[in-house]
């Protein structure tokens, strides 16, 4: 096949006894050579689109993934304090050395304009926090030692321990806050990890309901793909192209043209609602709910979802003998009996495939959830992409957010490639 | 599904009903994208039959909506910039995932298992999360809001799609026609040209297809990293979705089924010529 092979002349056996090629090496470190050779040539090959997607694609989401976890403010911002408050045992108020130090800083802070964004910081957690220090931080050229007296003096938050605790804690440039928050935990004053308050719990049910709608979603798809597919599998060619067709259409057509035919059918004023009020079914007044809400997000994911179900399924199927389920006839298997025990553990590979694919593009899932999920049928998505758009706290929140997010599909990914095996993927 | 004859009443009752609940499948299916097609002619501004268009009543329907989409300065210049990122995108990621896909199958592929679920991974990746990573990507170059970043980002997206199409149809290749087109004194290009490119390219085109309808319907991504210059019209018709809903996005969404149902037909011929050249015919 390679060069390698066809150009070189055929070994011979030197006089020792070994054997080399005709120019004197050894035959196993000639092939091991030209095993080498083709296996760079081969990745040679691949190399531009791996180097393109590092670059473009897998580096960046790793360095964002990072700043989830960065909380510099304090440390960069005030940097001698966080020195000399690491000698502090966190009891009672700091000595001299660390408010010296603090004003120290915030005559630099206020030079360079950085004591903001360290006030901001600290402000998230105890309110005040920016007037007390950006008050002091003004005034602080009119001030001397004794710099604890005269903080205090001039505002008694500097006088607050927990404003002292926290300013410790957070001198740590990594921080599990982000996280903690994704579970709806948070520090309490002693830096404790504590649940939130009820009424802020909304991320573990975010999850929780992101990952049941999912597998609903799943659950549908398998019990609407799995006949298709079969149907498809064991007609003849020329009825089953055509069938194909009315799998592989929506597959094509557009996510959005999907998603807005949705809108169209199950809107109160949609075609369904219109259609069952014409049929007497139900009343003008007493028009169904089915959009922008739970069930809008189910019908059109299980919608749109479904080709990824019946494509790996139908060409599992297509390959399992029909004989097979003849014999079981035959044998004197009725026909829910072979089908159960001789027909489906064969299509348990493309089941697999289907399953993990769709619940995999299911859990990501965000423009259809966003237009006709309303309140209720939002994904975990939506909210990282609102909280995206917020200040960096909670940009850096829904980072965190999209760090478990996609630590669960990668999770489901490399059990797929385990059961399934990415390189047997195919469409249509 | 023909009826076994050895099937008693009860087994054919069951077959009848099996294909009736098939039918209802096959009807969720296509219905949805079917039925916006006639609503899109629709007289009035709404989003449903008209008492005119369920009598068939020629002056319920109207072409105004189209009107209003190819009427429309901003419409026009979304669906230019579409087209712009999408054929730009398809060619890179085509010849980039082409070629890697023939590096993956080859038999001394190192690490081939990593490596392709590596290549494969932007189709895993929740859609918010790549928008995200790569708007903070792009933003620091200083690029967010050009061609150049929505394209790059667009090849992204595209090149899995390639590199499994392609790689599907090289698994049924037979190398021994390269060894046998050597042996008849044919040098390395002109194999490749002359042997491997015909028999490969109804996988090149059916992945560049799909790279390329990948990028026309992508919405998250371009969210984030179009400006105003390049809005093309899925984020138009996004917002349209969200704000006021208007019959145009209809109209346009026809022209989008219109134009599957044409690439479907592409794919098709394709499969059947490949089919043909791998000397397999439909039965």
């Amino acid at each position: 096949m390679t060069d390698a092979t066809m150009d070189r002349p055929a070994a011979k056996a030197s006089d020792d006894g070994e054997l080399t090629t005709a120019d004197g090496t050894p035959l196993a470190v000639s092939l091991r050579r030209s095993h080498a050779q083709a296996r760079r040539r081969a990745f040679y090959l691949v190399l531009p689109l791996l180097a393109f997607l590092v670059i473009t694609f897998l580096v960046p989401i790793a360095t964002m993934m990072t700043r989830s976890v960065q909380n510099y403010e304090v440390a960069d911002y005030l940097p001698t304090t966080t020195a000399a408050i690491a000698d502090w045992d966190g009891t009672g108020l700091p000595d001299e050395a660390v408010y010296a130090a603090m004003a120290e800083d915030m005559v630099v802070g206020s030079e360079n304009r950085t004591i903001g964004r360290v006030a901001a910081r600290i402000n998230r957690e105890i309110p005040g926090v920016r007037s007390q220090m950006m008050g002091t931080a003004r005034d602080i050229d009119e001030m001397s030692p004794p710099w604890k007296e005269a903080l205090i003096a001039e505002d008694e938050g500097w006088a607050n321990e927990e404003f002292w605790r926290l300013v410790k804690r957070e001198t740590r440039t990594l921080t599990p806050i982000y996280y903690l928050l994704s579970f709806d935990f948070e520090y309490n004053s002693h830096g404790e990890i504590v649940e939130r308050p009820e009424e802020y719990q909304v991320y573990r049910l975010m999850f929780l309901r992101t990952a049941w709608m999912s597998l609903l979603i799943t659950t549908l798809c398998i019990v609407l793909g799995y006949p298709v597919a079969y149907m498809l599998a064991n007609l003849p060619l020329r009825y089953s192209n055509l069938l194909m067709i009315l799998v592989l259409l929506p597959f094509w057509t557009s996510l959005l043209v999907r998603t807005s035919a949705w809108i169209v059918l199950l809107q109160q004023q949609g075609v369904v609602n219109d259609m069952l009020v014409w049929a007497g079914v139900i009343a003008d007044d007493g028009r169904f709910r089915m959009i922008y809400n739970q069930i809008g997000t189910i019908v059109a994911m299980t919608h749109i979802l479904l080709p990824f179900m019946i494509l790996p399924l139908y060409s599992v199927m297509k390959t399992i003998p029909k004989s097979y389920m003849r014999a079981a006839r035959s044998m004197g298997a009725s026909p829910l009996r072979s089908f159960v025990s001789v027909y489906m553990p064969l299509t348990v590979p493309g089941l697999a495939a289907g399953v993990l694919l769709v619940f995999i593009l299911a859990i990501g899932y965000y423009i259809t959830p966003a237009l006709v999920g309303g309140d209720t049928g939002i994904f975990i998505s939506n909210l990282i992409a609102r909280a995206m758009q917020g200040s960096t706290a909670e940009l850096k929140l829904a980072l965190a957010l999209s760090t478990i997010l996609l630590v669960a599909v990668l999770i489901f990914y490399w059990l797929f490639n385990k059961l399934v095996g990415v390189d047997r993927l195919k469409f249509g | 599904m023909a009826i076994p004859n050895y099937a008693g009443p009860g087994e054919r009752t069951w077959i009848w009903s099996y294909r009736v609940i098939c039918a209802l499948i096959f009807l969720f299916l296509i219905f949805p994208i079917l039925v916006i097609i006639p609503l899109s002619f629709n007289a009035e501004p709404y989003f449903t039959f008209t008492p005119e268009m369920m009598n068939l009543n020629p002056e319920g329907y109207s072409l105004r909506w189209y009107d209003a989409l190819f009427g429309s300065s901003e419409w026009m210049t979304s669906i230019r910039n579409s087209f712009i990122i999408s054929i730009s995108s398809t060619l890179i990621a085509t010849t980039l995932g082409t070629l890697a896909a023939l590096g993956l199958s080859r038999r001394d592929m190192p690490a081939r298992n990593f490596i392709t679920a590596l290549l494969i991974s932007p189709m895993i990746v929740p859609l918010i999360i790549t928008a995200a990573a790569l708007f903070s990507f792009y933003a620091r170059l200083n690029l967010a809001n050009t061609f150049f970043s929505i394209i790059m980002a667009h090849v992204v997206l595209g090149t899995p799609f390639v590199v499994i199409t392609v790689t599907a149809a090289l698994s049924s290749f037979d190398e021994q026609l390269i060894r046998a087109s050597r042996s008849m004194g044919a040098g390395k290009f002109t194999t490749f040209f002359q042997v491997i490119l015909p028999l490969l390219l109804p996988g090149v085109i059916a992945g560049g297809l799909f790279a390329f309808i990948t990028s026309l319907d992508e919405v998250v991504v371009v969210l984030f990293l179009a400006g105003p210059e390049q809005t093309p019209i899925t984020v138009r018709m996004f917002s349209g979705l969200r704000e006021e809903i208007s019959p145009t996005i209809l109209a346009l969404a026809s022209v989008l089924v219109a134009m599957s149902i044409c690439l479907l037909a592409t794919m098709e011929l394709i499969r059947r010529r490949g089919e043909r050249l791998r000397g397999l015919t439909p039965g």
